[in-house]
This record gives C-alpha cells, structure tokens and sequence, in this order.
C-alpha cells in the first residue's frame, strides 16, 4: 500500500470540459488505487473517478491541478495522470489521426 | 365516466377496436408503481444499464464529435456519485422513477446555475440521459400498455408501432399524422385499426375508445348503445373478412380465368409468423430498411443472411424480392442518412446514398449473393434515377461476387431489378433496359408525379386526383414489359386498395405485392374483374 502525489498544469484550451473528464476519469478508473483531484494544494479533494465532481470542478485553463492516490499503484496512477494532464489530454494524437 | 365525444379523423387502417385509452408520446408523465426498495433497486439497476447499452450501440455508429457527448452521457450514467441520491430516496420507499428524476434534477439545476454557457448546454445531455433511463423504468410503455388498447396521441413512431403487442387488438388514434405514413402501412400491413387527423382533442378524464378505422370515426367514453352500434360494424367488417377469405387459399384469378400473381410485402421474419406460404405467390417486397432501425446498431453482414435465409427458407421455391435498403426521405437512420437536408424527399436516399456508403451497401451485396445460393432470390434497387446507378449498382454486385469467390464463400447470381418510382423510368422505361424486372413502387411514384408529400394532410387529397395518371404510366411500363419479356409487377400500397384493382388489370398488369392483411380481399377483388368485358 503506497500514498502518492503529483501536481501539473493544465494548458487544455477549454479547461476540464466533457471530452477531457471523460478521458481523465476513464483513465483513473483502470487504477485500483483511491485516487482524488484537487485545484489547489489544501483540496478539497475529489474522487477522480467520478466525472460528476470531475466535472463540477469546472477547472479552466492554466489550472494547476493536484492528484493523490492511495493503493498499490498509486504511483503509477499519478504519473499516468499527469501524462494525460500535460499532453493536453491527447488531442495532438486526435488531431494527428484527422489530418 | 364522461360524456362520450365524437371525433371524426381521417381513415387510416380499416377495422374496430374498442378498449382502454392510452395517451402516447407522454411515457415520461407516467408514474411507475413502486414495488418494495429491493425491487426498485434491481430496476433502476437494470434501466441503467440498458441505458448504457443504448447508447454504446449509438456510438458504435455515429461520427466524432456526436460520439464525445455520448461517451460523455455514459461516463454520467456509470457513475455512482449521479445515482447515489437515487438510492438513498429507494431506501426509504421512493418509486425508481421519481427517486431516479430527483437525483439527477440535482445536477441539472447545477449545471443550468452555471455561468458558462458550456456547462448550461450540458444540462440538456442530463435531461437527456435522465429520460431515457425513465423510458426504461416505465417500461417503454409497454408495461404500462394493457391488452387491446386503444393509442391515443399526436403521433406514433414506427419503431413504437412495432414495440407494441397487438395480438389482443388494440388500435390508433391521431390528433395529427397521414393515411400514408409509415406507421399507417405498419398499421393496414397488421390489420390494426387506425384513425389519423382528428385535429385537437381534449383526452383528459377518458378511459376508453372506440376506433372505427374504415369510416374515421372514434368515441370516446362510449356508453352502451354505442357500444352495441359499433359492435355490429364489426361483425358485419367480419363477415365480408370470413367471404373474402374463401379466396385465400385459391391463387387469384380473374373472372375470365386470366391469372394473377399476388404477393406479399414484408419488413422481416416477425411478419411471416401469421402466414401460410401457400396462400400467397411469395414475396414481392423485403424492405430492408427495418433491420436498419433507428436506435439499433447497424446489422453486419451475417445478421442480414440469416434474417434473407429465413425469407428463403419460408418462400420455399416461390420468388422472394428483396430491395437494398431504402433509408431516407421520411425513413431516418441516425449515422446513416444526411442531417440538414431541406428536402430529404429529393435528396440523398435509396440507391443513391447506398453509392455513396459502399462500407453499409457491400455488405449488404455479400449477403444477399450468399442467401441467393439457397432460394429464388431476387433483387431490387430503390429510387433508381438514372441508367448509371443500376451499372455502378451491378459492378459493386460483380466485385463482391469476386472476392467471394476467392474466399471460396458459396453463393449464387440473384436477377437484379430496380423500383420504378422516380417518374424518370416510369416516364421511359426503355432507357433503363440493364434492369431485369421491375417493381413500381406506387407509394413514392405518386408522391413525385403529384408532386405532393404523403405526410402532409394540406395535399393528401391530390394523391388520389392523380390516381389516372399512374394508371396510364402503368399502362406503358407494362407494355415495356410484355415487349421485353420482363417481369412489371407492382408493390405499392395501390395494389391493396380494391378499389383500384379493375383499373390496374386492365393496364395489363399481372403480378401485384400487397400487406399480408390484404391479401384475401385482393384476391376477391381480382376474382371480381372481368378483362374480356
């Protein structure tokens, strides 16, 4: 059992709207580990496999959000979300695929 | 009860019915009867997970930018943080309805407060998603619908048309809608009594019906005298049914022994249940486009040879027609046809949108050409405009046949004719010679030669003004025919109204496709025509 946590900076255009939370919170809930978002070092923290308070965070651009795990894979759960956070949620790759 | 209310509407489907009144198109109004919180929670459970399976099966088909707001829906409907409210309200008794609505208004007034108008659009995906868990907590209405009821409403879906059980009766009654809508072939195809444009009506209070389909007329809350009336009505509707029906079984000829061929149309399997194969020529129409109904997932290549093979299989030796899927104009298929178009009547459908979907129509090509192998398979084209489409048509036939051949797929060559409906055939069917059959599809035909739409009651009426011109383009398709030695039969709703059967003989035509429901009268019909007189 590990705790883990990461911060990133969120550059994502139109901040945490429908397509990123649904990426965001797919991703957390391949994790087995508890994992929670927030938009500031002091929380409140939020289940991050809940799209219902992923989105009610309404985080816009240039956000830095906050993640903590806690489970056998915290780690990885955090690292793999930054990813997610930094590469923009992936929309070079979708981007990519269209052009 | 209330007084009774007369309303008078426009026929749609012949017959009688008489039972409880169910208003339709409000299922969302309806209350759910709550069972014990065990089993409201096993319902809501399951309404969630149909939910989600609907709308995985709607992704499955649909472009980018829809998919990203269902992935969005169904990320909603998983999470448990929507439904705990829901759960909770079970707990303490609540209806999975109402405790389902409750948590999710929760969040649609959230997001509606939001001052960002993205997250204020978001709302309707919430109204969205709540509602089509409700339309399963309610059961579709069909748990709600008992036997022999009466649909009352603005309109009916075709969809909701097939959902319902009408074994035990039942009818329909319109404040809106058209005798030639989809839902009235639907309705006449089953024999379900169906009145449509009895303008607006107050529903409120009533609890039963009475539906006279032949005459239009409809009571509400009926009292027993009119009871008793409509009761003879029907029994008299019975007893021409009971004569005609002693021509079922004979195949139809006319009075001076000429023979005519009488099939049947159908839309799939479900409605070869009721029918003896021996009381008809075989099929003279499969539209294919009720395997490809809106909301399912687009059926693959498998699913659709199994469903042509029972076709086959049921026709034995006799002929089966199957046209290729004819979406659009008032057929939608979400993912398939185009949005946007202002007149989809003249716009990309039948044959046409089949060109431009090579990935949906090849696969419908592989299995009609597999299917062909085990029965007298053949083929039409709907819409077919100009000569081009039937070459490019046949040339994709050709391709598919090759690469099941280098598969080592059996299969066999179906005849590929084509549906002359489009005026330009009718109007010169020596132009369109690569076809080898053809099926007027009277439905469509009229609508362009009228230039007159079949749902819209301000023109209805010059469909049937029109009526001796099709007659006379009939006329010369069947000339055409006997000339080239090709088939000309007719698939229309014409060929079922016996009024119009001594007309279209004359025209020289031998082979008529109608609903199974007609196929009694018209063959009575025909016994009644005499060609040499």
């Amino acid at each position: 059992m590990s705790e883990a946590l990461i911060t990133v900076l969120m550059v994502h255009e139109v901040g945490l709207h429908a397509r990123p939370s649904v990426k965001l919170t797919k991703l957390a809930k391949g994790f087995s580990s508890q994992i929670e978002m927030a938009v500031a070092a002091e929380g409140p923290w939020i289940d991050a496999k809940s799209i219902v308070k992923v989105m009610a965070t309404k985080a816009p651009k240039d956000t830095v959000l906050h993640f903590r795990a806690r489970g056998d894979d915290a780690q990885a759960a955090v690292q793999a979300l930054a990813d997610l956070v930094a590469s923009d949620f992936e929309e070079a790759k979708r981007d990519a695929a269209r052009g | 009860m209330p007084p009774a209310v007369e309303l008078k509407g426009s026929p749609a489907s012949p017959g009688v019915a008489s039972g409880p009144l169910v208003r339709v198109g409000r299922v969302l109004e309806l209350a759910r009867v709550a069972g014990a919180p065990g089993q409201e929670r096993q319902a809501l459970k399951a309404a969630i997970r149909q939910a989600i399976a609907g709308l995985n099966a709607l992704i499955a088909r649909i472009g980018e930018d829809g998919a990203e707001i269902v992935a969005f829906q169904i990320a909603m409907l998983e999470d448990n943080e929507l439904s705990r409210p829901a759960w909770e309200a079970i707990d303490t008794g609540t209806p999975a309805d109402v405790a389902w609505k409750a948590a999710v208004d929760v969040q649609i007034a959230d997001y509606r407060a939001s001052e960002d108008d993205y997250f204020r659009a978001r709302a309707a995906d919430l109204r969205d998603l709540r509602d089509r868990v409700v339309v399963h907590l309610t059961g579709d209405g069909s748990e709600v619908v008992p036997a022999g009821a009466v649909l009352v409403g603005e309109d009916v879906t075709p969809s909701r048309f097939l959902e319902t059980d009408w074994t035990s009766g039942g009818g329909i009654v319109l404040t809106g809608g058209s005798s030639s809508s989809h839902v009235a072939i639907l309705a006449r195809a089953r024999g379900v009594p169906m009145v449509v444009a009895v303008g607006e009506a107050d529903f409120d209070g009533h609890c039963a019906a009475i539906v006279d389909g032949a005459s239009g007329r409809v009571v509400l809350s009926p009292d027993d005298e009119t009871v008793a009336r409509f009761a003879v009505i029907a029994r008299d509707a019975d007893e021409r049914a009971r004569r005609e029906a002693d021509y079922l079984d004979r195949p139809a000829v006319t009075a001076d022994g000429t023979p005519v061929a009488v099939l049947i149309n159908v839309a799939g399997p479900d409605d070869l249940a009721a029918i003896d194969a021996a009381t008809c020529d075989g099929i003279g129409l499969m539209r294919t486009e009720f395997l490809f109904r809106d909301g399912a997932a687009l059926p693959d290549e498998e699913t659709q040879y199994q469903v042509y093979c029972q076709l086959l299989d049921w026709a034995g030796s006799k002929p089966v027609t199957i046209r290729t899927l004819d979406a659009g104009g008032d057929k939608p298929i979400s993912g398939l046809t185009p949005v946007g178009e202002t007149n989809t009547f003249l716009g990309v459908r039948g044959i046409r949108l089949s060109l431009l979907r090579e990935d949906v129509f090849r696969p419908q090509l592989r299995a009609l050409a597999r299917a062909a192998a085990g029965g007298n398979l053949k083929v039409m084209w709907p819409m077919v405009t100009s000569p081009g489409e039937i070459d490019r048509a046949a040339a994709l036939f050709e391709e598919e046949l090759a690469a099941l051949t280098a598969a080592g797929i059996a299969f066999a060559r179906p005849r590929l004719g084509m549906m002359v409906e489009v005026p330009a055939p009718a109007i010169a069917p020596d132009l369109y010679g690569a076809a080898e059959f053809f099926s007027i599809g009277s439905n469509d035909l009229i609508q362009y030669v009228a230039a007159a739409a079949r749902d819209n009651g301000g023109v209805a009426a010059l469909a049937g003004e029109v009526i001796p011109v099709i007659e006379r383009l009939v006329a010369g398709l069947a000339a055409y025919g006997r000339e080239r030695g090709i088939e000309v039969s007719l698939c229309g709703e014409l060929a079922g109204e016996t009024a119009h059967i001594p007309a279209l003989l004359r025209s020289g035509l031998a082979s008529l496709s109608v609903a199974p429901a007609a196929l009694a009268r018209v063959k009575a019909a025909v016994a009644g025509v005499n060609l040499g007189a």
